[in-house]
């Protein structure tokens, strides 16, 4: 075993440490403070030394609390039912992608066809457009042109599974945002998905081919199940943007569909930060991207790896 | 018959619900962005009532000294924070580049940063500059140095920081990558003939991995200019213009100021700078690999 490793200079270690430190220690700081009273956090009693409370975790989960904690008289924060908007728009929104993302990969890499040059060339540069670059036309759109004439399409499947309200426009709804989040995340989804199905034997779709599949069978018996890395880390990165994106969610949403970004976002503008509160829901929204990153650091860093090198 | 044109069918059929969602909903509103941009539009109107006022919006903006302070601020941002975050990476992966336990581990802890929401990241910076009650000047405090006005009058440099924070371990773990990927011959071959550490970084390890540097260079210019939420969060674009970099700007523009004609032009300046980088990124990627393939030619012709 310690053959292995090669035998450092202490000094090396130090820098390690130092790293780690670095590059944890906010995080571990928004931790420890979201389990303190303001004055605590105010007052400056640093370290470790203190009272640990889930007062800030009962104040910005009251809506959801079976219990009615007693220092909370008025449930000003709704971060409960945020929170459940995020969870529906960021697995539905990822989910799609990837569905859509897989099929549309599996077609540039095995076929040849009309149209694949334009149709590789043109999902590689829309990679480049940034979201605050959609703000402008997506508002306009989803508040003008996706009202009544895109119902019968795509929008008007999504809307009927949550029970849409007649000519509600797509802004406001879930759908209106997890369309614009499935869209954005396309491009990416195809290029990382096509470095992994490249590496599919093409023999052993040929033998599935030949005892009788057809195409979409060969596909989603024979090569789904062996991407499934290159699936786990797309899933992963489509799900950290969609769950932690705020421009676009917070163009589209309205009072009902709030995301827990930008609730977090119109709590810091306010004047008088409360900085206990803040802390709790800024760890709320971050404990499920570091479960994955704890649970799935290969997939990310296989991901991030065919997504750069792949050119 | 039929059984062939399904063959030829299919493709098309894998395609189409990507291709159906991303016409709709990237390319019809780009296209809708561009028409948009050359007519006198507030979020109260369709886009037809608007009325057509030509290339007014972009020279009004090419004339305006609050956009070439942001766009200035932009360039200055991504450049900075790349530049670093480069030097930093590949620095920490030549270093890093050994066989310890552990390693994975390390790898796991560095990606954290990167997988947390902006807005949170913003959150978490925001405090630790507070002036008063904020970690770095309690620190200074406690050391008896003088306090730093870290969102005032350094926001800009105070934002690069945390940017570096949270992408440095982008570029470390994709270097890091490519060093271990390089041939093990060619190292072996720098050491026996005698080279030192520092000559076999510079004259072996870097020039192999090139490559790589260059696109994830690249990638993460691109990138840069698509932050936006943490910047938000922690000085939304002040004190001033001194860290209201582009995106900051368009949202701006089209929510509080009501110009959508305006944001959609100034969109527009921001796409076509980085067409110019995508464009380079290509050019890049294209040529190596007719090099790579010239090599592998005049290998095959010397066997």
């Amino acid at each position: 075993m310690s053959a292995k490793y090669e035998k450092q200079n202490p000094a090396f270690y130090v820098l390690i440490a130092i790293l780690v430190f670095m590059s944890i220690g906010p995080v571990m700081l928004m931790f420890i403070n979201s389990f303190k009273l303001d004055v605590d956090i105010i007052s400056g009693t640093s370290g470790l030394l203190f009272l640990p409370t889930i007062q800030n975790y009962e104040k910005a989960l009251c809506d959801v609390l079976w219990y009615e904690p007693e220092h909370v008289d008025f449930c000003s924060l709704k971060f409960g039912g945020a929170f459940i908007n995020s969870l529906i728009i960021a697995l539905i929104s990822t989910f799609l992608t990837l569905v859509i993302g897989c099929m549309a990969a599996y077609a540039l890499v095995r076929f040849r066809f009309m149209g694949r040059d334009t149709a590789s060339l043109t999902t590689l540069m829309v990679r480049m457009v940034p979201p605050a670059v959609l703000l402008v036309p997506v508002f306009g759109l989803w508040n003008n042109e996706f009202c009544l004439d895109k119902e019968g399409l795509i929008g008007g499947l999504i809307r009927d599974t949550f029970g849409g309200r007649g000519d509600v426009c797509l802004a406001g709804t879930h759908s209106g945002i997890i369309l614009i989040y499935v869209a954005m995340n396309l491009p990416f989804v195809i290029w990382i998905l096509q470095s992994f199905i490249v590496q599919v034997p093409r023999s052993l779709e040929e033998a599935a081919r030949v005892d009788g599949a057809g195409p979409f069978q060969v596909f989603f018996k024979v090569v789904l199940p062996l991407i499934k890395p290159g699936l786990a880390a797309a899933a992963i990165f489509t799900f950290r943007i969609a769950w932690n994106e705020y421009l676009l969610a917070s163009a589209l949403s309205d009072r009902n569909t709030k995301t827990v970004p930008i609730l977090i976002v119109n709590n810091m503008s306010e004047f008088n930060v409360e900085w206990g509160v803040i802390m709790a829901t800024g760890m709320l929204l971050a404990i499920p991207p570091i479960i994955f990153t704890l649970f799935a650091s290969r997939q990310i860093i296989t991901g991030m790896t065919a997504g750069a090198v792949k050119g | 018959m039929s059984r062939a044109l399904a063959n030829r069918l299919t493709p098309y059929m894998f395609m189409a619900p990507a291709a159906v969602i991303m016409a709709m909903a990237l390319l019809y509103p780009l296209m809708y962005m561009i028409w948009g941009s050359f007519r006198d539009w507030n979020p109260s109107q369709t886009i037809g009532e608007a009325e057509f006022v030509g290339l007014n919006n972009y020279i009004t903006l090419w004339n305006d000294p609050n956009f070439h302070e942001s766009l200035g601020v932009t360039l200055r941002f991504a450049f900075f924070v790349v530049g670093f975050e480069m030097l930093i990476g590949v620095g920490l992966a030549l270093l890093l580049d050994r066989n310890i336990r552990g390693m994975s581990v390390l790898r796991t802890l560095f990606i954290l940063p990167m997988m947390i929401a902006p807005v949170v990241v913003g959150l978490m910076w925001r405090y630790m500059y507070h002036p008063t009650v904020g970690t770095f000047n309690r620190f200074l405090d406690d050391l008896g140095l003088p306090k730093v006005d870290w969102l005032g009058q350094h926001a800009l440099g105070s934002i690069i920081i945390a940017d570096i924070w949270q992408w440095t371990p982008f570029i470390f773990i994709l270097s890091l990558a490519a060093l271990q990927s390089l041939p093990r011959s060619a190292l072996e071959a720098a050491r026996i003939d005698g080279a030192t550490a520092w000559q076999q970084i510079i004259y072996v390890k870097l020039p192999l991995m090139m490559p790589v540097l260059i696109v994830t260079c690249l990638l993460r210019l691109i990138d840069a200019f698509k932050v936006l939420e943490v910047i938000l969060v922690m000085t939304e674009g002040g004190p001033g213009l001194s860290t209201e970099i582009l995106a900051l700007r368009i949202s701006r523009t089209a929510t509080e100021f009501r110009e959508l004609g305006v944001a959609a032009a100034m969109s527009n300046y921001l796409l076509l700078l980085l067409l110019a980088f995508t464009v380079a990124m290509f050019a890049v990627t294209s040529l190596q690999e007719k090099r790579a393939a010239r090599i592998r030619a005049a290998v095959e012709e010397d066997e």
